[in-house]
């Protein structure tokens, strides 16, 4: 049994603009030790999914499909039973490191705090762990710093404490929603190592949610790009990163900054701008802006097509674009 | 998505930054607002122990008598010694403070919390509330509850008490919506903490810097309405000595001994204005950004 199966799962929220379905359908499973990123544009559904996951959507978010860790069902779990799942069957590291601590606590209190809820420990067994947790994820002299404020730390240590904190109670899932992004260059490599080195050892499987696809690239086995709420395209990271099969995906790699490439103007785009959840087609979400789109696009949902590699593909014109052209460089 | 700015919330860590006091010291109107503060907290203290005359001792043939060596700030028209008086009055305004304030905060924290926890029909409900205790004018609804309940120093005390619920009610709802909507408050709930711990330990020492600034304002107020009470008969009852009620008796004798009014007001305006800028100067030292931009 999987450790999570996620099946058709739809997730409608309440907007200004009346109900809008953000998550249209996604389905996936993870098994444990296993890594899945997704990644996508702003706005595309992947922290609602994540959100989902956790059972921490707004309460007028309406939720349909299935989500199972090890075989139990999370949608519809009633408060009380997910805040036993919340940070002690699943972990979260935050995107901002920077407003994720409270400033008002130290972080002995905070690395603690999930420890003291789940596993009943008293104050001084929590800071005992808290300093070892510490001391895992790479706080030098750990050990002082026990009683410091959240402001006394940097933004990278800030991230640090983050993870201890949502791995304090050694989680059988760790979502990462955009751990780096708020992080400099040199920081996110760090982080993403201290990341993958604990998933490793602590066999855990690992959600990162990223819009880097450097970082994807490099951090997990699997992906899943996700356009408008629907997932285009996943499969085995590699696979995916060779064949880019979906014309999103495409546009997507030809918008990235390449280190050491000409200079020769502008970066790629995709024409158009993200279409609003409300007024997205009734077909491919990404029909029009799609330099392939047909007739048909805009009525005819498509299919998920897999392929041989263990890859899947949701688009209709996949021949024609694969005729058209090869893989660019 | 749309990035949400929060509100503005004072932070209270920065009460435990080692650099308060010492930018206390320099900050003109919390300085002055402490002293005199400690002052009215100071007279209160004093008239246990000691008081020039006995507050209740009438003394006919030296009323209304001017300041003098023996009666510093001269005789009422009982002859009691004013200074005395105005001394155990502190009592009164101190006592209608704490406790009509403490009433306000306990109350009416608890509902902003719970609004600001549960949100849907709860907090519409608390908050509709709030709304409709509000449009009386303070005065007028205890007026109303002494009307009915009698007057009396207590039952000025819940009148104005049940006055600052509906204040701190809106003040920490509206203070924790922008601290719920914080990220950390998301971690704590990935931590799998229910939503009254997440109120208790993240939400409300967010909001304790709004709330101590509120409560010395609030405390200003419930002396100012103490007073004004007591001048209307409704508040603090003879012979237990007020200032409002110093201020009514001394009323009819402006022309006799205008000095008379002039004490109790004194007293009054002194511990109304230290409270404010009491209050004014903990909201810029509690504030981080106005303090650096000073």
């Amino acid at each position: 049994m999987p450790l999570l199966e996620v099946n058709d799962l739809r997730i409608g929220l309440q907007t200004q603009r009346g109900p809008a379905e953000a998550v249209r359908g996604i389905s996936f499973s993870l098994e444990r030790g296993e890594t899945l990123g997704i990644v996508g544009e702003s706005g595309c559904g992947k922290s609602i999914t994540v959100m989902s996951l956790m059972g921490l959507l707004p309460s007028t978010a309406k939720v349909g499909g299935s989500i199972r860790l090890d075989g139990q069902e999370l949608v519809g779990l009633p408060e009380k039973a997910m805040c036993q799942i919340r940070g002690n069957r699943i972990g979260m590291i935050f995107q901002e490191p920077m407003t994720a601590l409270n400033p008002v606590h130290t972080i002995a209190r905070q690395v603690g705090e999930p420890l003291r809820l789940h596993r009943g420990l008293s104050k001084t067994e929590a800071r005992k762990e808290a300093l070892g947790l510490l001391e895992r994820v790479g706080i030098p002299d750990a050990a002082s710093r026990l009683d410091a404020y959240p402001h006394q730390f940097s933004g990278g240590q800030r991230q640090r404490i983050g993870i201890a904190m949502a791995l304090a109670c050694g989680p059988d899932l760790l979502i990462a929603d955009e751990p780096t992004t708020a992080l400099d260059v040199t920081i996110q490599k760090q982080v993403l190592d201290l990341i993958q080195s604990l998933v490793a050892e602590m066999g855990m499987a690992l959600i990162l949610i990223s819009h880097d696809l450097g970082v994807i690239a490099n951090s997990v086995q699997r992906m899943l790009v996700m356009y408008g709420g629907s997932m285009v395209e996943a499969g085995p990271t590699k696979a995916v990163f060779a064949e880019r099969a979906h014309p999103y995906t495409r546009g997507l790699f030809a918008a990235r900054p390449v280190l050491g490439a000409p200079r020769t103007g502008r970066l790629a785009t995709i024409r158009g701008s993200v279409p609003e959840l409300v007024d997205l087609p009734r077909g491919c979400a990404f029909a029009g802006r799609c330099a392939f789109t047909a007739e048909a696009c805009y009525t005819t949902k498509p299919p998920l097509a897999m392929k041989p590699s263990g890859h899947a593909v949701r688009c209709l014109r996949l021949e024609e674009i694969a005729a058209q052209s090869a893989v660019p460089a | 998505m749309n990035t949400i700015v929060a509100p503005a919330v004072p932070s209270a860590a920065a009460l435990s930054v080692p650099g308060f006091w010492r930018r206390a010291r320099h900050h003109r109107s919390f300085v002055i607002g402490a002293v005199l503060a400690l002052l009215l907290l100071l007279a209160a203290l004093v008239s246990f122990v000691w008081t020039p005359w006995s507050p209740y001792e009438m003394d006919m043939a030296n009323k209304m008598q001017a300041p003098s060596a023996a009666h510093w700030l001269g005789t009422d028209a009982f002859g009691r010694d004013v200074a005395s008086l105005l001394l155990v009055g502190a009592r009164a305004s101190i006592l209608v403070g704490v406790i009509a304030v403490g009433i306000g905060l306990v109350v009416g924290t608890a509902l902003g919390l719970l609004a600001a926890a549960r949100r849907g029909w709860v907090e519409e409900a608390i908050m509709r509330f709030a709304d409709f205790s509000l449009a009386f004018p303070a005065i007028l609804s205890a007026i109303m509850m002494t009307a009915v309940f009698g007057a009396g120093i207590v039952n000025a005390i819940v009148a104005i008490g049940i006055y600052n619920i509906p204040t701190f009610a809106r003040i920490t709802r509206a203070s924790a919506n922008a601290i719920w909507s914080r990220e950390y408050i998301a971690a704590a709930r990935a931590c799998g903490k229910g939503s009254f711990s997440i109120t208790m330990q993240h939400v409300l020492p967010n909001i304790s810097a709004v709330l101590i600034v509120q409560i010395t304002i609030r405390f200003a107020i419930a002396i100012l309405a103490e007073a004004a009470l007591s001048y209307l008969g409704l508040g603090t009852q003879p012979p237990q000595p007020s200032w409002g009620r110093m201020l009514s008796e001394a009323q009819t004798l402006m022309f006799q001994q205008p000095l008379l009014a002039v004490f109790p007001g004194m007293a009054i305006a002194l511990a109304v204005l230290g409270l404010n800028l009491l209050g004014d100067g903990l909201r810029d030292l509690l504030d981080p950004r106005l303090a650096r931009a000073r």
